[in-house]
């Protein structure tokens, strides 16, 4: 019993001890809070004007404005879950986290909680700032329904960059392109910028792999629910963000135990500048 | 008769330096992996970047490529590939140089000339840009019908615009690689926020008519407006930009020429400032580890 009492103590400074510098971070270097609202922002109006060119219906806007501020959350997954281990193999810190006595998925977790937290300021941003600038109105059908859908999305999501993060365990030079592989491809698939339900039902079953998809599509129906743009009901899509939830963390758990056996066996560990 | 041998020996190294960099910069652009998930890498990125704004614009169309907004947006992306391959390319050549394989001060104790190391590390970006912005164009034409034959666009508009934009893109890539040169913790930025800049005020995927007023004067002060309103007036005959369309073709040249003149030279003067001020500060070899 004491025994696991210190191991979950010990678990728990790590979360904190992880995610300590992803929050303080926030406001170290205040000069990229300012760039990293400030870049999706430009995203974000380069489409809606594409939208006002086209001559869309307003709600189109409100997509767009939620999708950009919602790709600072892929964002982060992809530059500062997926490759943050990457990373740090190059800084030299990898062989630090290996030796310290403690739980790799702790120090995820701190990684994922930190991310979430400071990435929820700026995508809080790029909302306020956008529905600002293009005057957009949401309309909150469910409060609890959102909070719920906008909850289980970041667990799943974060859950997914942190198996990324054990994948990319393996990989050297390459995983700067990989990650930069999942931008566009996952913007499309994932409706970032326009309602998923217009891919057709079975490209938007598969990108529903991507919580994100999901995510968006039911907030997007929350928000805007006369729209009619809806890919599955709130409800199903709710019980599949759950279910991913638990997939996604487990396949975590599960894969870094794995691959970072295979990392060290391979002597992957502590190669630089590969 | 010294000073010709000297000049002649410093353009043979000005060459030199380019193909070493060019060479060396299409190694790290493309040796990462295998040749196949380099095509496979190569193919998906800038199809599914263009298919956003294909999908963007049939939504609201319900499925009509008709309107000449259509090609308007297509070619304005496909060759906004460029902006982001060479400008990025060139600023973050400063970056990997220095910060990840911390090479940058022995690039500058070789005989080599750095301005045009970094106009060769362009080069290799704009190739694989190059690779993009063809497959690109390539599915636009099958898969959506564009309206773009290459045989018989307007040749002699097409190439001096399309060259001396990407020249235009390069000094700018060598401006911004001197701002990356004298700053610490912003560099990953710089590129980022000036390609997110331009994509937004110079027409690249929507005419400027529709930014506000304020925007649209900038836009107007930008090379890459003209560049892109050059290249599908070249490509496709008309302008969808009630705003450019006063303007005539020779004029949309002479403003290009023009204005890629006047930001070679604040180019190659701010960056000769910042390598001044990066050696007196001792920022050549500087380890942010950021």
């Amino acid at each position: 019993m004491k025994n696991f009492q210190r191991e979950l103590a010990v678990f728990v400074r790590t979360v904190i001890g992880r995610a300590y510098p992803r929050l303080i971070g926030l406001q170290r270097e205040r000069s990229w809070l300012f760039f990293e609202i400030f870049l999706p922002l430009l995203g974000t109006a380069a489409f809606v004007y594409i939208y006002r060119a086209l001559g869309a219906k307003p709600e189109f806007t409100g997509f767009v404005v939620l999708g950009g501020a919602m790709t600072a959350y892929w964002m982060n997954v992809l530059w500062s879950m997926a490759t943050q281990f990457y990373w740090e193999k190059e800084t030299g810190n990898l062989a630090l986290y290996l030796i310290a006595p403690t739980s790799r998925m702790a120090i995820l977790l701190g990684m994922a909680l930190g991310g979430m937290i400071s990435t929820t300021v700026r995508a809080l941003a790029v909302l306020i700032l956008g529905s600002l600038v293009f005057r957009v109105t949401f309309t909150v059908s469910d409060w609890g329904s959102l909070g719920l859908v906008f909850f289980l999305t970041l667990v799943a999501l974060y859950g997914m960059g942190m198996m990324f993060a054990s994948a990319f365990l393996l990989y050297g030079r390459e995983a700067w392109h990989m990650a930069n592989l999942l931008q566009e491809p996952v913007f499309l698939l994932s409706g970032f910028y326009f309602p998923i339900k217009s891919l057709g039902f079975w490209i938007s079953a598969v990108a529903s792999l991507i919580p994100i998809t999901l995510g968006l599509d039911a907030m997007r129906q929350i928000l805007y629910p006369q729209a009619g743009w809806g890919f599955l009901d709130v409800r199903i899509e709710t019980l599949t963000l759950a279910i991913l939830s638990v997939v996604f963390l487990i396949a975590a758990h599960r894969m870094l135990l794995w691959l970072e056996n295979i990392a060290r066996r391979e002597g992957r560990l502590t190669v630089r500048g590969q | 008769m010294a000073t010709q041998v000297l000049q002649r020996e410093t353009w043979r190294e000005s060459l030199r330096s380019l193909k070493v960099a060019t060479w060396l910069g299409w190694q790290i652009e493309s040796n990462w992996t295998d040749p196949f998930l380099f095509a496979v890498y190569s193919l998906i990125k800038p199809i599914a970047g263009a298919m956003i704004l294909v999908v963007m614009y049939l939504v609201v169309s319900g499925g009509q490529t008709g309107n000449p907004i259509f090609p308007y947006i297509y070619l304005g992306n496909a060759f906004y590939i460029y902006v982001g391959s060479v400008l990025m390319g060139i600023s973050y050549a400063i970056i990997d140089d220095r910060e990840h394989y911390g090479v940058l001060k022995y690039i500058y104790v070789s005989p080599i000339q750095v301005y045009f190391y970094l106009l060769g590390r362009g080069v290799a970006r704009t190739l694989t840009g190059t690779i993009a912005v063809i497959i690109t164009l390539a599915f636009g034409v099958v898969v959506f019908k564009l309206p773009v034959n290459f045989l018989a666009m307007n040749h002699a508009l097409f190439w001096p615009v399309f060259l001396i934009g990407l020249v235009g893109l390069a000094l700018i890539g060598i401006l911004l690689a001197g701002v990356t040169l004298i700053t610490a913790r912003h560099n990953y930025f710089i590129g980022e926020a000036v390609a997110g800049a331009l994509y937004l005020l110079c027409g690249a995927v929507f005419p400027l008519d529709v930014l506000p007023k304020f925007l649209q004067y900038i836009g107007l002060g930008l090379p890459m407006t003209y560049w892109l309103e050059g290249l599908r007036r070249a490509m496709l005959g008309t302008s969808a930009s009630p705003l450019l369309a006063p303007f005539s073709n020779e004029t949309i040249l002479i403003i290009l020429f023009s204005s890629t003149l006047l930001v070679g030279l604040i180019s190659l003067s701010f960056y000769r400032w910042c390598e001044r001020r990066a050696k007196e500060k001792g920022l050549i070899d500087m380890q942010t580890m950021y």
